[in-house]
């Protein structure tokens, strides 16, 4: 055998197959999630020598300002720039936060704002990653099963490549969240039912019709896209691990792929040092992960989800079991609020920041503030909080809530007569 | 008999067939059925202990039979059983 027949063209596949996590089998590289033998997960299988020859952290730091900074450590099927979906997706900023974490009883917190996205949700990573990969497979129509954010990401990148898109909803999703969708022409499919309905349908649909279900049938793709949080977490302290991160929890799927990244950064030698605890946030209606959690157990008991969380509303979470390894693995924890603390904690974000996240994010605070007076935080820790999504998708949320201060009539005297009143 | 959907990778047990008519009044007894007529079928969707694997998920009348009876959960001749694997990502 010749030396050439084993080398690959420089920007060739960074994964080479795809492998069943739990009993091993393999599986060619295709549009396909599910384990032939055992039904369990398949996930791409890098090509760990040749991702260790290429990435480096002065080629990051050369990269495009996005995700795409980090191909070099997601499953890229081809580097022709033609199959590629870059619509400035990633690379969101990591904020000091020094007047929430004062407000908490912290000194050195930091957020991920991924309400900066495309679609304003951290979402357009996963699918970035996923209708790029389905387009290096020949896929020439996307779909989804949302909450609704990904129905969102979806529609967006699948529209500016020219994709026909069908994204599933439950039909009670906020008005928001179905016009961010159809606006970039998808076909918004609004299904009877809950989220967990809506997922098997589509587990359903994926066998049947061809089309690349970013979040079912190109799961190992799309899922990976989660890891460059992680990444620029890093990279963004200086190649530097933080001591503890908090992030949401729905299908557990992100919780999982940050953790895989930190452990990817430090295998690669990008950083060094230990890793951080990572602890999952979920709202009381819907806390299948943190009542397993509570009950010390990995086996995740469906639930049907009640909460203004919705895009947390994974009552049945595929990652649920992994998440609960993780957090086991790195001594974090995982809780859960009421929606009066998600409402708070939004408003204390907006308030001490400058940052409209919505409900997931005011879930994430929440947890965070009940994890700092648990104790679980030492006070000069360095804890990264991750914010998933923008606030203007949730307004219904906090309608109740807030309003405008004064109602004046166009004067000057009734202006200055109320906030006299007011002051006085 | 109720109505079994088959997912694709349990096809390979069944000769193809994305629907079969299996014989039986409770979950338990149309896997059991659907063992004898294509054996190592139940093996593929339940673990050592006899339970539904983690990664497998059964609806009966479209809802998940976690919510239900689980196995013992009963059948009529004119109900549809959807075989459904998890979507799960996985870690490492």
């Amino acid at each position: 055998m010749s030396t050439t027949t084993l080398s690959r063209p420089t920007g060739g596949a960074t994964v080479t197959h795809l492998r069943c996590r739990e009993c091993g089998e393999t599986e060619p590289l295709a549009a396909s999630h599910v384990c032939g033998f055992c039904f369990g997960p398949l996930e791409g299988v890098y090509d760990e020598d040749l991702v260790a020859s290429r990435v480096s952290r002065e080629g990051i730091q050369a990269g495009p300002a996005s995700l795409w900074r980090y191909a070099d450590l997601l499953p890229t099927l081809t580097d022709d720039p033609s199959v590629r979906v870059d619509l400035g997706t990633g690379w969101s900023p990591l904020r000091p936060a020094p007047r929430l974490a004062a407000r908490l009883g912290l000194q050195d917190l930091w957020l991920k704002d991924d309400t900066r996205n495309p679609s304003g949700s951290f979402k357009d990573r996963v699918v970035s990653v996923a209708i790029s990969a389905a387009r290096a497979l020949g896929i020439d129509t996307m779909a989804c099963a949302s909450t609704g954010n990904l129905a969102g990401a979806v529609s967006a990148h699948a529209a500016a490549v020219g994709m026909p898109a069908y994204v599933f909803v439950p039909a009670s999703l906020e008005q928001a969240k179905i016009l961010g969708a159809a606006v970039y022409g998808a076909n918004v499919v609004a299904v009877d039912g809950t989220y967990d309905d809506v997922n098997r349908l589509c587990a359903e649909l994926a066998d049947r019709e061809g089309w690349g279900f970013v979040n079912v049938n190109l799961r190992a793709f799309y899922a990976e896209g989660s890891k460059s949080i992680g990444f620029e977490i890093a990279e963004q302290l200086g190649w530097r691990l933080p001591d503890h991160v908090v992030a949401p929890i729905a299908s557990g799927a992100m919780f999982v792929k940050i953790r895989k990244a930190f452990g990817e950064l430090l295998q690669y030698g990008l950083v060094d040092g230990q890793l951080p605890t990572l602890n999952g946030a979920q709202a009381t209606g819907c806390s299948p992960v943190a009542t397993a959690y509570e009950a010390g157990t990995v086996d995740v008991t469906p639930q049907i989800p009640d909460t203004i969380a919705r895009s947390l509303a994974i009552g049945n979470p595929a990652d649920g079991y992994y998440a609960l390894k993780v957090a086991d693995e790195t001594g974090g924890a995982i809780g859960h609020v009421s929606d009066d603390e998600v409402v708070r904690g939004m408003q204390l974000l907006a308030e001490t920041e400058g940052i409209f996240a919505e409900t997931a994010g005011g879930v994430t605070v929440a947890n965070l503030a009940r994890f700092v007076e648990e104790g679980r935080f030492g006070s000069g820790d360095r804890v990264v909080a991750v914010i998933s999504g923008n606030g203007y998708k949730t307004l219904d949320a906090v309608a109740d809530h807030l309003g405008p201060a004064f109602q004046v009539s166009p004067s000057l005297d009734d202006f200055q007569q109320q906030l006299a009143d007011r002051t006085a | 008999m109720p109505t079994v959907r088959i997912p694709t990778p349990l096809r390979k047990l069944t000769d193809g067939n994305a629907e079969l008519t299996v014989d039986g009044s409770d979950l338990r007894t149309v896997v059991k059925n659907l063992d004898a007529a294509h054996p190592g079928f139940a093996e593929r969707v339940l673990d050592d202990s006899g339970e539904l694997r983690r990664f497998v998920n059964v609806f009966v009348r479209d809802e998940d039979v976690r919510f239900q009876q689980g196995l013992d959960t009963e059948l009529s001749d004119t109900d549809v059983v959807s075989i459904v694997p998890a979507v799960a990502g996985g870690a490492e």
